[in-house]
Protein backbone atom coordinates (compact mmCIF):
# COMPACT_ATOMS: atom_id res chain seq x y z
CA UNK A 1 0.00 0.00 0.00
CA UNK A 2 2.79 2.24 1.04
CA UNK A 3 4.61 1.75 -2.26
CA UNK A 4 1.69 2.62 -4.71
CA UNK A 5 1.18 5.64 -2.35
CA UNK A 6 4.64 6.85 -3.38
CA UNK A 7 3.87 5.58 -7.19
CA UNK A 8 0.60 8.10 -7.01
CA UNK A 9 2.88 10.92 -5.49
CA UNK A 10 5.35 10.24 -8.39
CA UNK A 11 2.52 10.54 -10.85
CA UNK A 12 1.49 13.58 -9.82
CA UNK A 13 5.06 15.00 -9.61
CA UNK A 14 5.62 14.21 -13.01
CA UNK A 15 2.40 15.16 -14.35
CA UNK A 16 3.11 18.53 -12.55
CA UNK A 17 6.13 18.86 -14.52
CA UNK A 18 4.95 18.40 -17.38
CA UNK A 19 2.07 20.80 -16.91
CA UNK A 20 5.05 23.51 -15.87
CA UNK A 21 7.12 22.42 -19.03
CA UNK A 22 4.06 24.37 -21.14
CA UNK A 23 6.19 26.85 -23.20
CA UNK A 24 5.39 30.38 -22.44
CA UNK A 25 5.06 33.45 -24.56
CA UNK A 26 4.38 31.91 -28.11
CA UNK A 27 1.67 34.57 -29.02
CA UNK A 28 4.17 36.14 -31.63
CA UNK A 29 6.32 33.45 -33.11
CA UNK A 30 7.86 34.50 -35.87
CA UNK A 31 7.95 31.77 -38.90
CA UNK A 32 10.38 31.21 -41.56
CA UNK A 33 10.01 28.34 -44.28
CA UNK A 34 12.71 27.20 -46.20
CA UNK A 35 12.53 24.33 -48.85
CA UNK A 36 15.09 22.60 -51.50
CA UNK A 37 17.91 20.34 -51.91
CA UNK A 38 18.29 17.12 -49.11
CA UNK A 39 22.29 18.14 -49.79
CA UNK A 40 21.24 21.17 -47.71
CA UNK A 41 18.53 20.52 -45.42
CA UNK A 42 20.12 18.22 -42.65
CA UNK A 43 22.84 21.32 -42.18
CA UNK A 44 20.20 24.26 -42.26
CA UNK A 45 17.72 22.19 -39.69
CA UNK A 46 21.10 22.26 -37.20
CA UNK A 47 21.23 25.77 -37.98
CA UNK A 48 17.77 27.16 -37.54
CA UNK A 49 17.90 24.73 -34.28
CA UNK A 50 21.02 27.24 -33.04
CA UNK A 51 19.01 30.32 -34.28
CA UNK A 52 16.39 29.41 -32.77
CA UNK A 53 18.24 28.82 -29.88
CA UNK A 54 19.51 32.90 -29.98
CA UNK A 55 16.16 34.18 -31.14
CA UNK A 56 13.43 33.11 -29.22
CA UNK A 57 10.33 33.86 -30.68
CA UNK A 58 11.35 32.69 -34.01
CA UNK A 59 10.48 29.00 -35.80
CA UNK A 60 12.41 27.90 -38.34
CA UNK A 61 10.59 25.24 -40.68
CA UNK A 62 12.98 23.46 -43.05
CA UNK A 63 11.90 20.99 -45.82
CA UNK A 64 14.06 19.03 -48.43
CA UNK A 65 12.72 18.03 -51.55
CA UNK A 66 15.37 18.90 -54.67
CA UNK A 67 17.54 22.05 -55.34
CA UNK A 68 14.23 22.03 -58.21
CA UNK A 69 10.96 22.27 -55.44
CA UNK A 70 13.15 25.06 -53.69
CA UNK A 71 13.62 27.25 -57.01
CA UNK A 72 9.95 27.04 -57.21
CA UNK A 73 8.98 27.78 -53.41
CA UNK A 74 11.02 30.57 -53.98
CA UNK A 75 9.29 31.90 -56.75
CA UNK A 76 5.98 31.07 -56.10
CA UNK A 77 6.21 32.57 -52.06
CA UNK A 78 5.58 29.15 -50.67
CA UNK A 79 9.08 29.65 -49.26
CA UNK A 80 10.93 32.70 -47.78
CA UNK A 81 14.57 30.74 -48.72
CA UNK A 82 15.22 28.33 -50.74
CA UNK A 83 18.28 25.46 -50.73
CA UNK A 84 19.88 24.92 -53.84
CA UNK A 85 22.62 23.07 -53.97
CA UNK A 86 24.61 24.02 -57.55
CA UNK A 87 25.50 27.47 -58.98
CA UNK A 88 21.90 29.19 -60.24
CA UNK A 89 21.52 28.52 -63.80
CA UNK A 90 21.48 31.15 -66.41
CA UNK A 91 17.30 31.89 -66.48
CA UNK A 92 17.36 31.47 -62.54
CA UNK A 93 19.56 35.00 -62.56
CA UNK A 94 16.57 36.99 -61.52
CA UNK A 95 17.22 34.98 -57.94
CA UNK A 96 19.85 35.79 -55.19
CA UNK A 97 21.46 33.69 -54.01
CA UNK A 98 24.02 33.64 -50.61
CA UNK A 99 26.75 30.71 -50.80
CA UNK A 100 26.69 29.18 -46.62
CA UNK A 101 29.31 26.56 -47.47
CA UNK A 102 31.05 24.59 -50.37
CA UNK A 103 30.52 20.67 -50.99
CA UNK A 104 33.96 19.15 -52.69
CA UNK A 105 34.62 15.40 -53.21
CA UNK A 106 37.95 14.27 -53.91
CA UNK A 107 39.15 11.03 -55.60
CA UNK A 108 40.82 8.97 -52.95
CA UNK A 109 43.36 5.94 -53.11
CA UNK A 110 45.63 3.79 -50.80
CA UNK A 111 48.59 5.73 -49.86
CA UNK A 112 51.10 2.63 -51.09
CA UNK A 113 49.62 3.34 -54.64
CA UNK A 114 52.17 4.70 -57.14
CA UNK A 115 49.37 6.54 -59.65
CA UNK A 116 49.61 10.41 -59.08
CA UNK A 117 47.18 10.97 -60.96
CA UNK A 118 44.42 10.65 -63.14
CA UNK A 119 42.48 12.33 -66.33
CA UNK A 120 38.54 12.59 -66.07
CA UNK A 121 38.57 10.16 -69.05
CA UNK A 122 40.68 7.18 -67.23
CA UNK A 123 38.16 7.72 -63.60
CA UNK A 124 35.25 7.49 -66.48
CA UNK A 125 36.84 4.26 -67.93
CA UNK A 126 37.80 2.70 -64.25
CA UNK A 127 34.36 3.46 -62.94
CA UNK A 128 32.33 1.73 -65.88
CA UNK A 129 34.64 -1.39 -66.18
CA UNK A 130 36.53 -0.88 -69.36
CA UNK A 131 39.96 -0.60 -67.66
CA UNK A 132 40.09 -2.90 -64.43
CA UNK A 133 43.70 -2.91 -63.99
CA UNK A 134 46.15 -0.70 -62.18
CA UNK A 135 49.05 -1.26 -64.72
CA UNK A 136 46.68 0.53 -67.79
CA UNK A 137 46.77 3.60 -66.07
CA UNK A 138 50.49 3.12 -64.93
CA UNK A 139 50.36 1.81 -61.92
CA UNK A 140 51.12 -2.06 -60.70
CA UNK A 141 49.90 -5.16 -61.93
CA UNK A 142 46.49 -5.54 -59.82
CA UNK A 143 42.67 -5.59 -59.99
CA UNK A 144 41.02 -2.28 -59.36
CA UNK A 145 38.43 -1.70 -56.88
CA UNK A 146 35.92 0.30 -57.59
CA UNK A 147 34.12 1.81 -54.63
CA UNK A 148 31.23 3.45 -55.52
CA UNK A 149 28.67 5.51 -53.20
CA UNK A 150 24.69 3.91 -52.21
CA UNK A 151 21.50 5.87 -54.35
CA UNK A 152 20.41 8.80 -53.07
CA UNK A 153 23.79 10.12 -51.55
CA UNK A 154 24.55 13.84 -52.81
CA UNK A 155 28.60 12.74 -53.41
CA UNK A 156 27.09 9.96 -56.24
CA UNK A 157 25.16 12.81 -57.77
CA UNK A 158 27.53 15.07 -58.10
CA UNK A 159 30.46 12.65 -58.97
CA UNK A 160 27.72 10.83 -61.85
CA UNK A 161 27.77 15.30 -63.17
CA UNK A 162 31.18 15.40 -63.28
CA UNK A 163 31.87 12.08 -65.11
CA UNK A 164 28.49 12.67 -67.19
CA UNK A 165 27.25 9.37 -66.47
CA UNK A 166 24.47 7.51 -65.10
CA UNK A 167 24.41 5.45 -61.96
CA UNK A 168 23.87 2.27 -64.07
CA UNK A 169 26.48 2.33 -66.28
CA UNK A 170 28.94 1.92 -63.08
CA UNK A 171 30.29 -1.36 -62.25
CA UNK A 172 30.88 -1.01 -58.60
CA UNK A 173 32.86 -3.55 -56.32
CA UNK A 174 32.20 -2.41 -53.04
CA UNK A 175 29.20 0.17 -52.48
CA UNK A 176 29.67 2.49 -49.11
CA UNK A 177 27.34 4.57 -47.47
CA UNK A 178 28.53 7.54 -45.43
CA UNK A 179 32.59 9.17 -46.34
CA UNK A 180 33.88 7.35 -42.87
CA UNK A 181 32.92 3.77 -44.40
CA UNK A 182 34.34 4.87 -47.61
CA UNK A 183 37.99 6.13 -46.27
CA UNK A 184 38.27 2.84 -44.02
CA UNK A 185 37.48 1.13 -47.35
CA UNK A 186 40.07 2.35 -49.31
CA UNK A 187 42.06 2.85 -46.23
CA UNK A 188 42.15 -1.04 -46.04
CA UNK A 189 42.33 -2.23 -49.64
CA UNK A 190 45.42 -1.24 -51.70
CA UNK A 191 44.42 -1.08 -54.67
CA UNK A 192 41.03 0.85 -54.31
CA UNK A 193 39.76 4.04 -56.20
CA UNK A 194 37.12 5.64 -53.93
CA UNK A 195 35.55 9.40 -53.70
CA UNK A 196 34.59 10.93 -50.54
CA UNK A 197 33.99 14.73 -49.20
CA UNK A 198 37.35 16.46 -49.31
CA UNK A 199 36.44 17.77 -45.93
CA UNK A 200 36.49 14.16 -44.58
CA UNK A 201 39.32 12.73 -46.51
CA UNK A 202 41.98 15.81 -45.62
CA UNK A 203 41.34 15.16 -42.15
CA UNK A 204 41.53 11.50 -42.08
CA UNK A 205 44.63 11.43 -44.06
CA UNK A 206 46.21 14.26 -41.72
CA UNK A 207 45.28 12.00 -38.68
CA UNK A 208 47.43 9.09 -40.15
CA UNK A 209 44.75 7.08 -42.37
CA UNK A 210 46.99 5.30 -45.46
CA UNK A 211 45.08 7.14 -48.68
CA UNK A 212 45.74 9.73 -50.43
CA UNK A 213 43.85 12.35 -52.78
CA UNK A 214 44.33 12.58 -56.46
CA UNK A 215 44.49 16.05 -57.74
CA UNK A 216 42.07 16.79 -60.43
CA UNK A 217 42.62 18.61 -64.23
CA UNK A 218 46.12 19.52 -62.46
CA UNK A 219 44.33 20.89 -59.37
CA UNK A 220 45.05 19.61 -55.60
CA UNK A 221 42.38 18.26 -53.23
CA UNK A 222 42.07 20.62 -50.82
CA UNK A 223 39.94 22.40 -48.83
CA UNK A 224 40.97 25.52 -49.59
CA UNK A 225 40.48 25.30 -53.53
CA UNK A 226 37.30 24.15 -53.26
CA UNK A 227 36.90 27.13 -51.23
CA UNK A 228 38.03 29.47 -53.81
CA UNK A 229 35.66 27.48 -56.35
CA UNK A 230 39.25 26.37 -58.78
CA UNK A 231 38.74 22.69 -57.99
CA UNK A 232 36.32 20.95 -60.83
CA UNK A 233 34.20 18.35 -58.81
CA UNK A 234 33.07 21.42 -55.95
CA UNK A 235 29.71 22.89 -55.73
CA UNK A 236 28.21 25.75 -53.74
CA UNK A 237 25.54 25.16 -51.23
CA UNK A 238 22.78 28.61 -52.10
CA UNK A 239 20.38 30.01 -49.98
CA UNK A 240 18.06 31.53 -52.17
CA UNK A 241 15.44 34.59 -52.32
CA UNK A 242 13.24 36.48 -54.46
CA UNK A 243 14.56 39.86 -53.07
CA UNK A 244 17.56 41.20 -51.51
CA UNK A 245 16.42 39.22 -48.09
CA UNK A 246 15.29 41.90 -45.12
CA UNK A 247 14.38 41.20 -41.82
CA UNK A 248 13.76 37.86 -40.60
CA UNK A 249 15.44 36.26 -43.29
CA UNK A 250 18.25 38.08 -43.99
CA UNK A 251 18.91 37.82 -40.18
CA UNK A 252 18.87 34.09 -40.76
CA UNK A 253 21.12 33.76 -43.90
CA UNK A 254 23.68 36.31 -41.73
CA UNK A 255 23.92 33.52 -39.05
CA UNK A 256 23.87 30.81 -41.83
CA UNK A 257 27.28 32.60 -43.34
CA UNK A 258 28.88 33.66 -40.02
CA UNK A 259 31.50 31.81 -38.24
CA UNK A 260 29.09 31.06 -35.75
CA UNK A 261 28.32 27.85 -37.41
CA UNK A 262 31.40 26.77 -38.62
CA UNK A 263 31.54 23.73 -36.58
CA UNK A 264 28.00 22.64 -38.15
CA UNK A 265 29.43 22.90 -41.71
CA UNK A 266 32.35 21.30 -41.19
CA UNK A 267 30.71 18.20 -39.42
CA UNK A 268 28.55 17.80 -42.36
CA UNK A 269 32.07 17.75 -44.22
CA UNK A 270 31.31 20.81 -46.40
CA UNK A 271 33.74 23.91 -46.44
CA UNK A 272 32.38 26.89 -44.47
CA UNK A 273 31.65 29.47 -47.57
CA UNK A 274 34.23 32.34 -45.94
CA UNK A 275 35.37 35.23 -47.41
CA UNK A 276 36.63 34.60 -51.18
CA UNK B 1 -17.24 -13.07 10.47
CA UNK B 2 -19.19 -13.90 7.31
CA UNK B 3 -19.16 -9.87 5.91
CA UNK B 4 -15.14 -9.87 6.54
CA UNK B 5 -14.91 -12.45 4.58
CA UNK B 6 -17.89 -11.26 1.84
CA UNK B 7 -15.32 -8.79 1.72
CA UNK B 8 -12.15 -10.00 0.93
CA UNK B 9 -13.39 -12.87 -1.61
CA UNK B 10 -14.98 -9.43 -3.38
CA UNK B 11 -11.89 -7.48 -3.23
CA UNK B 12 -10.08 -10.21 -4.29
CA UNK B 13 -12.52 -10.69 -7.58
CA UNK B 14 -11.83 -7.20 -8.48
CA UNK B 15 -7.86 -7.41 -8.21
CA UNK B 16 -8.13 -10.81 -10.19
CA UNK B 17 -10.81 -8.42 -12.47
CA UNK B 18 -7.86 -5.88 -12.79
CA UNK B 19 -5.07 -8.08 -13.50
CA UNK B 20 -6.94 -10.00 -15.99
CA UNK B 21 -8.13 -6.73 -17.74
CA UNK B 22 -4.05 -5.15 -17.53
CA UNK B 23 -2.62 -8.60 -18.51
CA UNK B 24 -5.68 -8.87 -21.53
CA UNK B 25 -4.43 -4.97 -22.87
CA UNK B 26 -0.78 -5.76 -22.45
CA UNK B 27 -1.42 -8.51 -24.88
CA UNK B 28 -3.79 -6.73 -27.46
CA UNK B 29 -1.25 -4.48 -27.14
CA UNK B 30 2.00 -6.32 -28.05
CA UNK B 31 -0.26 -8.22 -30.74
CA UNK B 32 -1.46 -4.99 -32.22
CA UNK B 33 2.27 -3.70 -32.40
CA UNK B 34 3.33 -5.76 -35.11
CA UNK B 35 0.31 -5.32 -36.80
CA UNK B 36 0.96 -2.00 -36.85
CA UNK B 37 4.02 -1.93 -37.87
CA UNK B 38 2.92 -4.34 -40.77
CA UNK B 39 0.25 -1.48 -41.53
CA UNK B 40 2.78 1.11 -41.35
CA UNK B 41 5.14 -0.86 -43.64
CA UNK B 42 2.58 -1.15 -46.17
CA UNK B 43 0.95 2.48 -46.02
CA UNK B 44 4.69 3.48 -46.86
CA UNK B 45 5.15 1.34 -49.45
CA UNK B 46 1.81 2.15 -50.88
CA UNK B 47 2.94 5.17 -53.08
CA UNK B 48 4.94 3.41 -55.13
CA UNK B 49 2.83 -0.42 -55.16
CA UNK B 50 0.05 1.25 -56.91
CA UNK B 51 1.68 2.58 -59.78
CA UNK B 52 4.51 -0.11 -60.40
CA UNK B 53 3.07 -3.58 -60.53
CA UNK B 54 4.58 -6.07 -58.02
CA UNK B 55 6.33 -8.08 -60.58
CA UNK B 56 8.62 -5.12 -61.31
CA UNK B 57 10.62 -5.57 -58.05
CA UNK B 58 11.35 -8.77 -59.37
CA UNK B 59 12.01 -8.51 -63.35
CA UNK B 60 13.22 -5.17 -63.52
CA UNK B 61 16.87 -5.12 -64.94
CA UNK B 62 18.73 -3.93 -61.41
CA UNK B 63 18.16 -2.08 -58.75
CA UNK B 64 18.78 1.84 -59.94
CA UNK B 65 16.07 3.42 -57.76
CA UNK B 66 17.04 6.79 -59.11
CA UNK B 67 16.74 5.63 -62.60
CA UNK B 68 13.59 4.15 -61.79
CA UNK B 69 14.64 0.48 -61.83
CA UNK B 70 13.62 -1.81 -58.67
CA UNK B 71 14.76 -5.48 -58.27
CA UNK B 72 14.77 -6.55 -55.12
CA UNK B 73 15.87 -10.08 -56.64
CA UNK B 74 19.64 -9.73 -55.74
CA UNK B 75 19.06 -7.83 -52.43
CA UNK B 76 16.76 -11.60 -51.48
CA UNK B 77 19.10 -14.05 -52.48
CA UNK B 78 22.17 -11.93 -50.90
CA UNK B 79 19.89 -12.07 -47.76
CA UNK B 80 19.35 -15.73 -47.65
CA UNK B 81 23.19 -16.82 -48.83
CA UNK B 82 24.54 -14.57 -46.07
CA UNK B 83 22.02 -16.19 -43.72
CA UNK B 84 22.22 -19.91 -44.60
CA UNK B 85 26.15 -19.73 -44.72
CA UNK B 86 26.08 -18.40 -41.55
CA UNK B 87 23.63 -21.16 -40.29
CA UNK B 88 25.95 -23.44 -41.81
CA UNK B 89 28.95 -22.97 -40.19
CA UNK B 90 27.21 -21.78 -36.79
CA UNK B 91 24.80 -24.53 -35.65
CA UNK B 92 27.59 -27.31 -35.77
CA UNK B 93 30.00 -24.80 -34.09
CA UNK B 94 27.61 -24.05 -31.62
CA UNK B 95 26.40 -27.40 -31.05
CA UNK B 96 29.69 -28.96 -30.64
CA UNK B 97 30.47 -25.95 -28.09
CA UNK B 98 28.03 -26.76 -26.03
CA UNK B 99 28.60 -30.53 -26.05
CA UNK B 100 31.95 -29.57 -24.57
CA UNK B 101 31.28 -27.56 -22.22
CA UNK B 102 28.33 -29.82 -20.36
CA UNK B 103 30.30 -33.25 -21.61
CA UNK B 104 33.99 -32.84 -21.79
CA UNK B 105 35.01 -30.04 -20.51
CA UNK B 106 36.67 -30.04 -16.86
CA UNK B 107 34.09 -27.55 -14.41
CA UNK B 108 36.59 -24.88 -14.08
CA UNK B 109 36.75 -24.72 -18.48
CA UNK B 110 33.38 -25.26 -18.44
CA UNK B 111 32.83 -22.58 -16.64
CA UNK B 112 34.95 -19.69 -18.38
CA UNK B 113 34.36 -21.05 -21.58
CA UNK B 114 30.68 -20.49 -20.69
CA UNK B 115 31.28 -17.06 -19.18
CA UNK B 116 33.40 -16.77 -22.88
CA UNK B 117 30.80 -17.53 -25.09
CA UNK B 118 28.18 -14.76 -23.26
CA UNK B 119 30.37 -11.93 -24.07
CA UNK B 120 30.58 -13.13 -27.41
CA UNK B 121 27.00 -12.69 -27.35
CA UNK B 122 27.19 -9.04 -25.63
CA UNK B 123 29.43 -7.61 -28.19
CA UNK B 124 27.80 -4.74 -30.19
CA UNK B 125 27.20 -5.75 -33.85
CA UNK B 126 28.66 -2.50 -34.66
CA UNK B 127 32.50 -3.81 -33.17
CA UNK B 128 32.16 -7.08 -35.15
CA UNK B 129 31.60 -5.05 -37.96
CA UNK B 130 34.08 -2.54 -37.68
CA UNK B 131 36.45 -5.28 -36.89
CA UNK B 132 35.52 -7.02 -40.03
CA UNK B 133 36.14 -3.90 -42.38
CA UNK B 134 39.57 -3.37 -40.54
CA UNK B 135 40.93 -7.11 -40.35
CA UNK B 136 38.89 -9.81 -41.86
CA UNK B 137 38.07 -8.04 -45.40
CA UNK B 138 41.90 -7.26 -45.90
CA UNK B 139 42.64 -10.76 -45.42
CA UNK B 140 40.12 -11.65 -47.90
CA UNK B 141 41.05 -9.31 -50.10
CA UNK B 142 44.51 -11.01 -49.71
CA UNK B 143 43.12 -14.21 -51.80
CA UNK B 144 40.55 -12.36 -53.75
CA UNK B 145 40.10 -9.14 -54.29
CA UNK B 146 37.65 -7.18 -53.51
CA UNK B 147 37.48 -8.64 -50.07
CA UNK B 148 34.18 -7.11 -49.00
CA UNK B 149 32.11 -10.63 -49.85
CA UNK B 150 29.53 -12.75 -49.47
CA UNK B 151 32.18 -14.97 -47.50
CA UNK B 152 33.03 -11.64 -45.36
CA UNK B 153 29.36 -11.54 -44.45
CA UNK B 154 29.06 -15.00 -43.60
CA UNK B 155 31.87 -15.06 -41.08
CA UNK B 156 30.92 -12.19 -39.37
CA UNK B 157 26.97 -13.55 -38.84
CA UNK B 158 28.77 -16.34 -37.74
CA UNK B 159 30.72 -15.08 -35.16
CA UNK B 160 27.32 -13.00 -33.78
CA UNK B 161 24.98 -16.11 -34.22
CA UNK B 162 27.10 -18.47 -33.03
CA UNK B 163 26.86 -17.70 -28.96
CA UNK B 164 22.80 -17.52 -29.92
CA UNK B 165 23.20 -21.04 -30.80
CA UNK B 166 25.66 -22.28 -28.17
CA UNK B 167 23.58 -20.71 -24.99
CA UNK B 168 20.35 -21.93 -26.28
CA UNK B 169 21.89 -25.70 -27.40
CA UNK B 170 23.46 -25.59 -23.55
CA UNK B 171 20.17 -24.49 -22.24
CA UNK B 172 18.52 -27.63 -23.83
CA UNK B 173 20.63 -30.39 -23.13
CA UNK B 174 20.89 -29.01 -19.69
CA UNK B 175 17.07 -29.59 -19.61
CA UNK B 176 17.47 -33.58 -20.55
CA UNK B 177 16.57 -35.49 -17.41
CA UNK B 178 19.66 -36.60 -15.10
CA UNK B 179 17.79 -40.16 -15.07
CA UNK B 180 18.08 -40.27 -19.00
CA UNK B 181 21.87 -40.02 -19.08
CA UNK B 182 22.52 -41.78 -15.30
CA UNK B 183 20.43 -44.72 -17.27
CA UNK B 184 22.49 -44.57 -19.86
CA UNK B 185 25.91 -44.61 -18.45
CA UNK B 186 24.25 -48.01 -16.21
CA UNK B 187 23.77 -49.17 -19.78
CA UNK B 188 27.39 -49.13 -20.33
CA UNK B 189 26.68 -46.66 -23.07
CA UNK B 190 29.71 -45.14 -24.12
CA UNK B 191 29.65 -40.65 -23.80
CA UNK B 192 29.43 -40.50 -27.49
CA UNK B 193 26.83 -43.06 -27.84
CA UNK B 194 24.70 -41.42 -25.05
CA UNK B 195 25.33 -37.91 -26.35
CA UNK B 196 23.94 -39.02 -29.78
CA UNK B 197 21.39 -41.41 -28.71
CA UNK B 198 19.63 -39.45 -25.70
CA UNK B 199 21.11 -36.04 -24.90
CA UNK B 200 20.52 -34.66 -28.73
CA UNK B 201 17.14 -36.35 -29.58
CA UNK B 202 15.61 -35.00 -26.13
CA UNK B 203 16.55 -31.31 -26.74
CA UNK B 204 16.20 -31.29 -30.51
CA UNK B 205 13.07 -28.88 -29.62
CA UNK B 206 15.30 -26.58 -27.92
CA UNK B 207 18.35 -26.34 -30.88
CA UNK B 208 16.06 -26.51 -33.41
CA UNK B 209 14.29 -23.39 -31.80
CA UNK B 210 18.19 -21.78 -30.68
CA UNK B 211 18.43 -22.26 -34.35
CA UNK B 212 15.31 -20.25 -35.77
CA UNK B 213 16.01 -17.45 -33.07
CA UNK B 214 19.70 -17.33 -34.90
CA UNK B 215 18.52 -17.60 -38.43
CA UNK B 216 16.43 -14.52 -37.64
CA UNK B 217 19.18 -12.43 -36.33
CA UNK B 218 21.10 -13.46 -39.40
CA UNK B 219 18.61 -12.14 -41.78
CA UNK B 220 18.11 -9.17 -39.83
CA UNK B 221 21.10 -8.16 -38.76
CA UNK B 222 22.22 -5.06 -40.42
CA UNK B 223 25.39 -2.65 -39.61
CA UNK B 224 28.13 -5.25 -39.04
CA UNK B 225 26.77 -6.94 -42.29
CA UNK B 226 26.46 -3.62 -44.24
CA UNK B 227 30.30 -3.05 -42.99
CA UNK B 228 31.65 -6.16 -44.92
CA UNK B 229 29.63 -7.68 -47.69
CA UNK B 230 30.31 -4.73 -50.45
CA UNK B 231 26.75 -3.97 -50.79
CA UNK B 232 26.24 -4.52 -54.25
CA UNK B 233 22.89 -5.33 -55.93
CA UNK B 234 23.98 -7.74 -58.30
CA UNK B 235 23.34 -11.88 -57.39
CA UNK B 236 26.33 -13.22 -55.92
CA UNK B 237 28.26 -16.21 -58.49
CA UNK B 238 30.35 -17.03 -55.53
CA UNK B 239 31.55 -16.57 -52.15
CA UNK B 240 33.96 -13.83 -52.99
CA UNK B 241 31.01 -11.81 -54.90
CA UNK B 242 30.10 -8.82 -53.09
CA UNK B 243 26.50 -9.04 -51.98
CA UNK B 244 23.68 -6.70 -50.59
CA UNK B 245 21.17 -7.53 -47.86
CA UNK B 246 17.70 -6.43 -47.49
CA UNK B 247 18.30 -4.94 -44.37
CA UNK B 248 21.17 -3.03 -45.59
CA UNK B 249 19.59 -1.68 -48.76
CA UNK B 250 17.30 -0.20 -46.16
CA UNK B 251 19.65 1.56 -43.66
CA UNK B 252 22.07 2.08 -46.84
CA UNK B 253 19.54 4.33 -48.76
CA UNK B 254 16.98 5.79 -46.39
CA UNK B 255 18.85 8.39 -45.07
CA UNK B 256 18.60 9.61 -48.46
CA UNK B 257 15.71 8.40 -50.33
CA UNK B 258 12.96 10.67 -51.12
CA UNK B 259 8.87 9.72 -52.84
CA UNK B 260 9.22 6.43 -55.00
CA UNK B 261 12.73 5.39 -54.15
CA UNK B 262 11.95 5.83 -50.23
CA UNK B 263 8.88 4.10 -50.68
CA UNK B 264 10.53 0.99 -52.33
CA UNK B 265 12.77 0.77 -49.55
CA UNK B 266 9.68 0.29 -47.41
CA UNK B 267 8.77 -2.31 -50.29
CA UNK B 268 12.09 -4.44 -49.15
CA UNK B 269 11.42 -3.82 -45.67
CA UNK B 270 7.95 -6.03 -46.14
CA UNK B 271 9.81 -8.37 -48.05
CA UNK B 272 12.17 -8.72 -45.03
CA UNK B 273 8.97 -9.06 -42.95
CA UNK B 274 7.47 -11.44 -44.66
CA UNK B 275 10.54 -13.91 -45.09
CA UNK B 276 11.08 -12.91 -41.23
CA UNK B 277 7.41 -14.73 -40.73
CA UNK B 278 8.09 -17.58 -43.35
CA UNK B 279 10.53 -18.71 -41.22
CA UNK B 280 8.24 -18.61 -37.77
CA UNK B 281 6.08 -20.46 -39.79
CA UNK B 282 8.14 -23.13 -40.29
CA UNK B 283 9.39 -22.79 -36.85
CA UNK B 284 5.94 -23.35 -35.59
CA UNK B 285 5.55 -26.92 -37.75
CA UNK B 286 8.11 -28.80 -36.47
CA UNK B 287 7.74 -27.85 -33.07
CA UNK B 288 4.13 -29.06 -33.04
CA UNK B 289 5.05 -32.67 -34.10
CA UNK B 290 7.33 -33.05 -31.27
CA UNK B 291 5.05 -31.91 -28.72
CA UNK B 292 1.88 -34.15 -30.34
Amino acid sequence: MQSSIETAKFAILILGAAFAWHPAGNAAVQKLVLTGASTVAPLVSEIGRRFELQHPGTRIDVQSGGSSRGINDVRNGTAAIGMVSRDLKPEEKDLHAHTIAWDGIGIILHASNPVAALSQQQIMDIYTGKVSNWKTVGGKDAAITVVNKADGRSTLELFLNYLKLKNSQIKPHVIIGDNSQGIKTVAGNVNAIGYVSIGAAEYEAKHGLPIKLLPLDGIEATVNNVRNGTFPLSRPLNLITRESPSGLARKFIEFARSAEVHDLVEAHYFVPAGVR
Amino acid sequence: MTLWKHTISSRRGYVDGLMLWLLHSAAIISAAVVLLILLFLAVEAWPILNHIPFSHFFTDASWHPGEGMYNLAPMLSGTLYAAAGALLLAVPLGIASSLFILYYASPGIAHGYLRLVELLAGIPSVVYGFWGLTTLVPLINLVQPPGASLLAGILILTLMILPTVALTAHAALSAVPDEYIRAAVTLGMSRWGTIRGIALPAAKAGIAAGTILAAGRAIGETMAVLMVTGNVARHAHSPFDPVRTLAANIALEMPYAMSDHRAALFVSGLLLMTLVMILWGLAAWPGKNIHG
